[in-house]
């Protein structure tokens, strides 16, 4: 069987070095499928309104990765969005837009958005289609009207083929973009981690990754719940305020004293590829991470009533622990081709 | 014209009988064109008090006697129904307007597929009901490029307002209104009656015409709103902003209603 494997992939090797480059990968209706992984909960957000194809997955596919939705094109979604970091912005603590301008919170990973019921560490957007709205035109990122995008996209030949392909006519307006993006974005999944494959029978933990699941389950899945390794819900984890950004986090959106500092708590999956780490990126380790629940949960009026006086670790208890949430990287997910960027 | 639709769709009949493939319907004839309804248009006249809404250079006085103008005002109407005379209610599905002062068609509605009738009243939102705001990605009125969404809240904003004032503290003297929020205590869904002086009679072959007057004004009254040098700028979801839709919900008069 494996040299089976091996096999086909020699065969991939040499048939992709024969490809002439100017031809793009192509994606059939095969590769681009809405799925719900055994065990895990009904998406939020599905296609029935939105259908999904394969033409519609490579148009958004293409424009995540144009930086024509910039306003100097020079950013696309793919420059804070990285594969290899599960779409975070790897060794970057704040986004990185335009100019050189620096936004206020880390970019995050994006993997199996359809069960997110919000988006951004503040939840204020509340439906994956209207997401890119938010980079698209904040200042510090991407500093563009969704009018010039249209305006852009309408003049371009290319896209005028990968409009009519996936919408049946060249006629450029947001709702396509947005919904071209949405079949991609919500579209990449990663559910192939060794985790899942323990939990579907066809690998073993090692003791010490047993022993860190075991951590795991006791002191950390009331808030990171599996399968999605996050219960979506909004709560300060005790970081100290960072007097840069001064960021009340949730409050910003609902103006509630009671929501300040508290964030969306993040999936889990990837995390090991993800760094930095938090909202503001200012954790560049997972053992940094796992400290701070330790001794550096600082008490504040809204602080989760779980992390009062911190999760008490030792070192063993880090390293098994580290050696669980390596479990959650999905190789798989992180250089599948369909995901990569497709404008060269 | 009815034994010509009888026609068509028993064409469709035998169409279908004949071949195994099946042959996607040809749209049907509108329904307004089947003699049993028709439109009720509707115009908005855009005022300050009793002068004519001007963006630019004109100046308005406030009822807390501060001077102003108006650069950009835009506010949504959606949800129509009509109650008709015999208490019945017409609910125009896809009913969501977007009046932008600069942009003069936008102040002529056109009310579609009303059932023949004759009506007293009419009933609407001011803004986009609750449902709309999360629905993704909307075209026409709703699409975000009209400037009316925010983007990193999720959410129409319902009715918007810029311009400057002498009295305002703010950069530039600007004063800025954009009033918003579907949900909770401070949403800024505001639903408008009104009643007509006489009914407006709709059939096949005439649109009746109801004028309505919207009073920029009436934003701006006491006891909700004080004056430009202590609310100059309202952007987000708060009381303040809930305060200014309680008092756009009653900006609108019925001019006349002409058969």
């Amino acid at each position: 069987m494996k040299q089976l494997i091996y096999i086909f992939f020699l065969v991939q090797l040499f048939s992709s070095c024969s490809v002439d480059p100017e031809i793009k990968p192509i994606i059939g209706e095969d590769d681009v499928k809405e799925i719900v992984p055994p065990g895990w909960p009904a998406p939020v957000y599905t296609y029935s309104a939105n259908t999904l194809t394969a033409d519609g997955f490579t148009l958004g596919r293409t424009l995540f990765y144009d930086p024509i939705l910039s306003a100097d094109n020079t950013i696309s979604c793919g420059s804070c969005h990285q594969q290899f970091a599960a779409f975070a912005h790897s060794g970057h603590d704040v986004s990185h837009g335009i100019n050189g301008l620096l936004g206020n919170r880390n970019a995050p990973v994006l993997q199996n958005l359809n069960w997110s019921p919000t988006f951004m560490h503040d939840g204020g957007i509340l439906n994956i289609e209207v997401m890119p709205l938010a980079p698209i035109t904040n200042p510090v990122e991407m500093n563009e009207t969704m009018t010039n995008v249209v305006t852009k996209l309408s003049s371009s030949g290319k896209y005028k083929q990968l409009f009519t392909k996936a919408f049946g006519s060249d006629l450029v307006n947001s709702q396509r973009i947005f919904r071209a993006i949405a079949q991609f974005m919500g579209t990449m999944y990663s559910y192939n981690s060794k985790y899942d494959l323990v939990k579907s029978g066809k690998e073993s933990f090692t003791a010490q990754e047993q022993s860190g699941y075991n951590l795991f389950v006791q002191k950390c899945a009331s808030c990171h719940t599996e399968p999605l390794f996050t219960d979506y819900q909004f709560r300060n984890n005790g970081l100290s305020i960072n007097v840069v950004y001064n960021d009340s986090g949730r409050a910003h959106i609902t103006g509630a004293a009671a929501d300040r500092y508290k964030f969306k708590t993040p999936s889990l999956r990837n995390i090991e590829k993800s760094e930095p780490y938090m909202h503001d990126g200012r954790f560049t380790s997972l053992n940094q991470c796992l400290e701070h629940y330790n001794s550096g949960i600082v008490a504040s009026p809204t602080l989760e009533t779980q992390l009062v006086g911190g999760i008490p670790l030792t070192p063993q208890n880090k390293a098994d622990l580290i050696a669980f949430l390596k479990t959650l990287t999905d190789t798989k997910y992180l250089t599948d081709s369909r995901f990569s960027d497709n404008n060269f | 014209m009815k034994n010509s639709i009888i026609i068509f769709l028993a064409s469709i009949v035998l169409l279908s009988c004949k071949k195994d493939v099946i042959i996607p319907p040809e749209p049907f004839p509108e329904l307004n064109s089947i003699d049993t309804t028709g439109f009720l248009e509707i115009h908005v006249d855009n005022m300050v008090g009793n002068l004519p809404l001007i963006l630019g250079s004109t100046n308005y006085v406030s009822s807390a006697n501060d001077t102003f103008n108006v650069n950009i005002y835009k506010y949504y109407l959606s949800n129509v129904q009509l109650v008709s005379s015999n208490g019945l209610t017409y609910t125009e599905v896809e009913s969501y307007y977007l009046i932008d002062q600069s942009n003069p068609n936008s102040l002529h509605l056109m009310v579609k597929k009303v059932p023949a009738g004759s009506y007293n009243s009419i009933r609407f939102l001011i803004g986009v009901d609750a449902p709309r705001n999360t629905a993704g990605a909307q075209t026409g009125a709703l699409d975000p490029m009209n400037d009316m969404f925010w983007g990193w809240n999720t959410g129409y904003i319902m009715a918007k307002m810029e311009g400057h004032s002498p009295q305002s503290s703010e950069q530039t003297n600007k004063i800025v209104y954009h009033i918003g929020g579907f949900e909770g205590k401070d949403n800024a869904l505001r639903t408008v009656n009104l009643t007509f002086p006489n009914a407006a009679n709709c059939t096949q072959n005439h649109i009746p015409i109801l004028n309505l007057k919207a009073d920029l004004g009436a934003w701006f009254t006491s006891p909700n709103f004080d004056n430009f040098n202590n609310s100059n700028v309202i952007t987000g979801i708060t009381a303040e902003s809930s305060a200014i839709a309680d008092n756009y919900a009653n900006m609108f008069t019925v001019t006349s209603v002409v058969n």
